[in-house]
């Protein structure tokens, strides 16, 4: 890689990675580990990534709901535990959105994705996301547990997801499925509206 | 392109009359009153807002239900997320010429398709509705005022105009009785009659 190529993929990075989300961290009473499962119900942006991932994983198939039902919370956990010891690792919301869009649209368009191409988006995501429940977290003053209850909560949700969507093999239900991921990849292309309109 | 021969009688036309009629607005249009983006309920409430995004709405899913499947989830699934890419445009304040006459015009075309019972191709009325839907996204993306749940606003939003396609459709399953077909153009052309009022708004 030249030296040409690689400032110019430093200021890429540089100009994607923006300053770790606010911090906040619903107080459930109930300890650092619920308070992290709570996390989870109360961003829209995890919730729709989860539910867009769970879809996805159905649509494709039950070895990729079962490879997904591990892989994203595992990535969830190794991302939120990684930006609790490096914060910078965290993105801002442009980078979340970029693989809530990604996977929205592909449950949209119904995209028959190769293993390995589902593996890496879904473990991108998992990284993604869980970084920046990480650096928030660490930001609100929570620990580790608060990570582990919100990949715990990932899941459970994806478990959900990814078990009733594998029934939806043909039909009125593979259908409202992808009218599902038409909503999420619709609102997710908003949001990216409002941070450029935010930014200018 | 298919059409079927099925001109609107005397009563069809009176139908069509009294529908252009009320479905006349006394102020235009999708448009929110100074709201704020204040979440999933505001998002839900502004598509309804406006006469001339509703009535091309629930033409898209009267549409697809004229269509048949795949069109009847195919138009549906493509029109939130080109509508969205619009209001990416309304909301980074790039242009898009002629926006209210593109309004207009989705309500004269989706309407007068329903009520002639035009059946193109798949890939035609697809892309129809796709450039409508752009029009109709950048009207809402220059208007949707910013806040802090902006991707609750934009779910809400999305999610009502999804609503208003199945209202379409459940109007376009009525087509399985006798007087059906004969509702769904009269409503065809009410959407095209209100469609004519806004445009003649729009170039006044």
């Amino acid at each position: 890689m030249s030296a040409s190529t690689l400032r110019g993929l430093m200021a890429l990075a540089l100009a994607l990675v923006m300053p770790a989300a606010h911090a906040h961290l619903t107080q459930t009473g109930f300890g650092e580990f619920y308070d992290g499962m709570a996390h989870l119900a109360v961003s829209p942006m995890d919730l729709l990534l989860v539910l867009a991932a769970g879809l996805l994983a159905g649509l494709a198939g039950i070895p990729a709901a079962r490879f997904t039902v591990l892989a994203l919370p595992a990535a969830w956990l190794a991302g939120g535990l990684l930006a609790q010891r490096w914060p910078g690792l965290a993105g801002g919301e442009f980078i979340g959105l970029v693989p809530l869009v990604l996977t929205a649209a592909l449950v949209a368009l119904d995209a028959r994705l190769r293993p390995a191409g589902l593996r890496v988006l879904v473990v991108g995501a998992g990284l993604i996301h869980g970084a920046a429940n990480g650096a928030a977290m660490t930001a609100a003053g929570a620990g580790a547990l608060s990570v582990l209850g919100a990949a715990t909560a990932v899941v459970v949700f994806v478990t959900l997801l990814a078990a009733e969507s594998t029934r939806a093999v043909a039909g009125w239900p593979r259908v409202l499925v992808r009218v599902m991921g038409s909503w999420i990849t619709a609102a997710g292309i908003l949001m990216f509206g409002w941070l450029l309109h935010a930014a200018r | 392109m298919k059409r079927l021969h099925c001109p609107p009688g005397p009563t069809a036309l009176r139908w069509l009359l009294a529908a252009g009629a009320a479905a006349l607005p006394l102020a235009a249009l999708a448009h929110t009153d100074g709201a704020e983006a204040a979440g999933f309920l505001s998002g839900l409430a502004h598509p309804v807002s406006g006469l001339d995004h509703v009535l091309a709405m629930v033409a898209v899913g009267l549409w697809g239900a004229v269509l048949g499947a795949p069109a009847l989830w195919i138009l549906p699934v493509a029109f939130p997320v080109m509508m969205a890419f619009g209001g990416l445009l309304g909301l980074a304040g790039l242009p898009v010429p002629g926006v209210e006459v593109g309004i207009a015009l989705s309500g004269i075309v989706l309407g007068a398709a329903v009520l002639a019972q035009l059946r193109p191709g798949l890939v035609v009325a697809t892309l129809l509705v796709a450039v409508f839907a752009v029009f109709h996204g950048h009207a809402h993306g220059t208007e949707l005022p910013a806040g802090a749940s902006g991707l609750l606003y934009s779910l809400g939003f999305v999610i009502a105009t999804g609503l208003l396609h199945g209202v379409g459709i459940l109007i376009g399953e009525a087509r399985r009785w006798g007087f059906g077909q004969r509702l769904i153009r009269t409503a065809g052309g009410g959407v095209a009659a209100a469609g004519v009022f806004f445009l003649w708004r729009a170039l006044a």
